[in-house]
């Protein structure tokens, strides 16, 4: 027989069981009756935010540092809408999050009740799945079920959301178990079929130019021994995407970099001379293809992914592998041949040598591509490094040299500005020994800086390097590139004093805007025992460049004339 | 992938929880990708607690091809398959609500004979059939019985059912009568159980 608590309490009971410690949210009317009871379960650690958007980036960045389950609290109305951006942000990179949130009494929904909104209906489209509880004896299993959702399969954020009067009622709880989770209609591949597996390594073994396009899976999966061993074994280069960068040791002779609209010239060339694309957890997205009609026409496609809907979804494949990767790699080791490349890796380490898409144009002025860099020279690649969208987020793809698996985070799919400043701090949260560079774009800074004071709040030392330009820079580059130059709306004429705003937030604050001064700031930073905030005065109209234009192919490729 | 490219048309059935929600979190997937519900028809089915469905869905080829794989990917759908190229058989049904006066009575009773529709209700100044079969038998009585003067017409979504196999271990749905009889049944033909769609 289970244990008689009430519906608060049942939450705590079942996220303790579920192996939570640290809870970001936001209290608020409709879930004070869970905030009633969180005091008697010390072990759950809650984190205050200042937004609920930042409850939801936190869990998200915590979610992708610990690969576990990060956890949201909102209330009904505006704090649960304020979780869908966050929410979005996590499904389109499949990250694991369940979000708590209160509802109004049961009476009253429907009613147009004050702070009332229908938030299952609201985010449908952005939840791998969610619940609306009716009764008190649902919310242990419930939750249980949203813990195997979202941390199974293809991962992704799940809400539940609690009426509050469900909360208050007393109803017993048992702790169940995945393997006592009946979900008749859902699927967790793990090892592919055989059939499968056979048919892509015979193209792979057929092969003279395979490449890898090793995506997010890799990391999902922690298949990185997997990945480097089969690449090793035939003699595959690996082009990681821009969610795979860290999935792929970035020193490792076979690694090439990240492909597509802003990647290294030679990892989108090195695409298109293959006559093989083995995409390893990688969904084929439009900043990769670009024009599916003219995305590496010459060579074969094998599609690896746990998620059946992906496959053929972007692009045709030859070749499909239905399961979670980490297995599926594990299974193509023994039966690839041993390969022997040689004039296909001297042909892409030619590309590398011909396209020097790294090399930072010297103007004397600082430009956020030499931040970047100092950061990889003085972290020697170690450090998490969290960025939101833009030109910030290119530059540190780019130019920071990864040798750690999994310390990339950043807003792929949704293209989230603002992520960068809650994501560091779930990620501290999860990796309290870690050095976490923040790298943030002044306009996406801006969207979330108040959770600096949960930073300083909770004592996390992470640290924030604002490439700051006065503009929205990606958005300038577009309209100087595609729409005739009209760049009225994206200057920051008044953006705040970031050294001063680091001091009103109680943090250490730093202004440089020499190159010469990049490195020995970032040793400061480091050394300093808390957060810090480095606002990296840079170059206003700096293009990123490689760029293949939207919807544009490899011929449309735009290389830096002055390198 | 051009959006301009001429629409399919495709028969799923899906079996799914029967519970509160479920149909929207079907509609909403549906539109997210672009696809149209042409006709859907929904009821509970030999298992308790397990509806089952059946829409005919529109979009481009490039999407129609992936409904089953997306729909799958809903918690709450147990499984759904493109049926549109197995060996199935399928039906909807119509109430045609006819105008009639004494003299063209005869004739609206005479035309629903021959289309063996069921009388179901008549009316001083109307007659009420009930029909079932395919959409073209039904579209042609509909186009029949216009100039008498239509009502209203209420129709139902498309059911249908996989043909059974007429041989021992083969699956229903196959078309046994394609088959290469040396070779055993076509590779095409065959279902793959949990994955469908252009894999």
């Amino acid at each position: 027989m289970g244990k008689t608590l009430t519906g608060g309490d049942i939450v705590c009971e079942a996220l303790l069981n579920e192996g939570v410690d640290i809870v970001f949210g936001l209290p608020g009317g409709a879930i004070l009756p869970l905030y009633g009871v969180l005091g008697r379960y010390p072990d759950l650690r809650h984190v205050l935010v200042r937004h609920e958007q930042g409850a939801a980036h936190a869990a998200d960045g915590y979610a992708r540092a610990s690969g576990k389950v990060g956890v949201a609290f909102a209330t009904s109305g505006p704090g649960a809408t304020n979780l869908i951006t966050g929410l979005a942000t996590a499904m389109m990179d499949s990250v694991p999050i369940v979000a708590i949130t209160g509802q109004v009494g049961r009476a009253a929904i429907g009613t147009d009740a004050f702070q009332e909104t229908d938030i299952t209906g609201a985010t449908l489209p952005v939840t791998k799945h969610n619940y609306l509880i009716t009764r008190v004896e649902d919310v242990g299993p419930t939750i249980h079920e949203a813990f195997h959702i979202a941390r199974t399969g293809r991962p992704g954020p799940v809400l539940i959301d609690i009426p509050k009067d469900v909360m208050q009622e007393v109803g017993t709880y048992d702790y169940k178990r995945d393997s006592q989770i009946n979900l008749p209609g859902y699927r967790i591949p793990t090892a592919a079929p055989d059939e499968q597996i056979d048919a892509a390594v015979e193209l792979i073994n057929q092969a003279e130019r395979p490449v890898f396009l090793a995506g997010h899976g890799v990391i999902i999966s922690r298949a990185y021994d997997e990945l480097k061993e089969l690449a090793e074994k035939a003699q595959i280069p690996v082009v990681t995407t821009l969610l795979g960068i860290s999935g792929f040791p970035e020193n490792h002779p076979l690694h090439v970099g990240f492909p597509g609209m802003h990647g290294e010239a030679y990892a989108s060339l090195a695409l298109d001379d293959s006559d093989l694309i083995i995409a390893a957890g990688s969904r084929f997205d439009d900043r990769i293809v670009g024009n599916v009609n003219e995305f590496a026409t010459r060579s074969k496609k094998i599609h690896i992914d746990i998620d059946p809907a992906e496959i053929g979804k972007a692009v045709p494949v030859d070749a499909a592998v239905v399961g979670n990767l980490k297995h599926v790699l594990a299974q193509m080791v023994p039966k690839a041949n041993r390969g022997s490349r040689p004039e296909w890796i001297r042909h892409v380490e030619q590309l590398k040598s011909d396209h020097p898409s790294l090399h930072i144009p010297e103007t004397g002025n600082l430009s956020g591509q030499h931040v970047v860099r100092g950061l990889s020279n003085v972290t020697k690649g170690n450090a998490i490094i969290c960025t939101g969208v833009g030109q910030h987020q290119m530059w540190a793809a780019q130019h920071y040299r990864f040798t750690e698996p999994n310390s990339w985070l950043c807003s792929g799919g949704l293209g989230t500005m603002g992520y960068e400043v809650p994501s560091a701090i779930g990620a501290q949260l999860a990796l309290p020994e870690s050095l976490v560079w923040s790298i943030c774009g002044d306009g996406g800074f801006q969207m979330t800086m108040m959770e600096l004071a949960t930073a300083v709040e909770n004592r996390l030392p992470v640290k924030y390097a604002i490439l700051n330009n006065n503009h929205l820079g990606m958005i300038t580059q577009w309209q100087e590139l595609f729409y005739m130059g009209d760049t009225q709306a994206d200057a920051y004429t008044a953006n705040p004093d970031f050294v001063k705003l680091a001091d009103a937030f109680g943090m250490k604050g730093m202004r440089i805007d020499d190159i010469d001064d990049v490195e020995s700031a970032i040793e400061e930073a480091n050394a300093h025992p808390g957060p810090v905030i480095v606002d990296f005065v840079i170059e206003k109209v700096e293009h990123v460049y490689p760029m293949i234009p939207a919807g544009g192919s490899i011929k449309d490729l735009m290389e830096d004339t002055r390198v | 992938m051009s959006t301009q490219s001429k629409f399919e048309a495709r028969t799923v059935t899906a079996l799914v929880e029967d519970r509160p929600g479920v149909l929207a979190r079907i509609a909403g997937l549906c539109r997210r990708r672009g696809l149209n519900i042409a006709s859907l028809a929904v009821g509970r089915s030999e298992n308790p607690g397990l509806s089952r469905l059946t829409f005919v869905l529109e979009g481009p080829p490039s999407v129609v091809d992936q409904c089953a794989a997306q729909l799958e990917r809903l918690v709450n759908v147990i499984e759904a398959h493109d049926i549109t190229n197995m060996n199935h058989i399928w039906r909807e049904l119509a109430l045609v609500k006819v105008k009639t006066t004494t003299e063209t009575r005869v004739e609206v009773l005479e035309l629903s004979r021959v289309f063996r529709a069921n009388i179901i209700d008549i009316g001083a100044n109307s007659v009420t059939l009930e029909l079932t079969g395919g959409r073209e038998k039904i579209d042609s009585l509909i186009t029949l019985l216009d100039r008498f003067g239509i009502i209203e017409v209420m129709r139902t979504g498309r059911v249908a059912v996989l043909r059974g196999t007429l041989f021992e271990g083969e699956e229903d749905g196959q078309f046994q009568a394609n088959r290469n009889w040396a070779n055993g049944v076509p590779h095409e033909y065959h279902i793959t159980p949990g994955v469908s769609g252009s894999v």
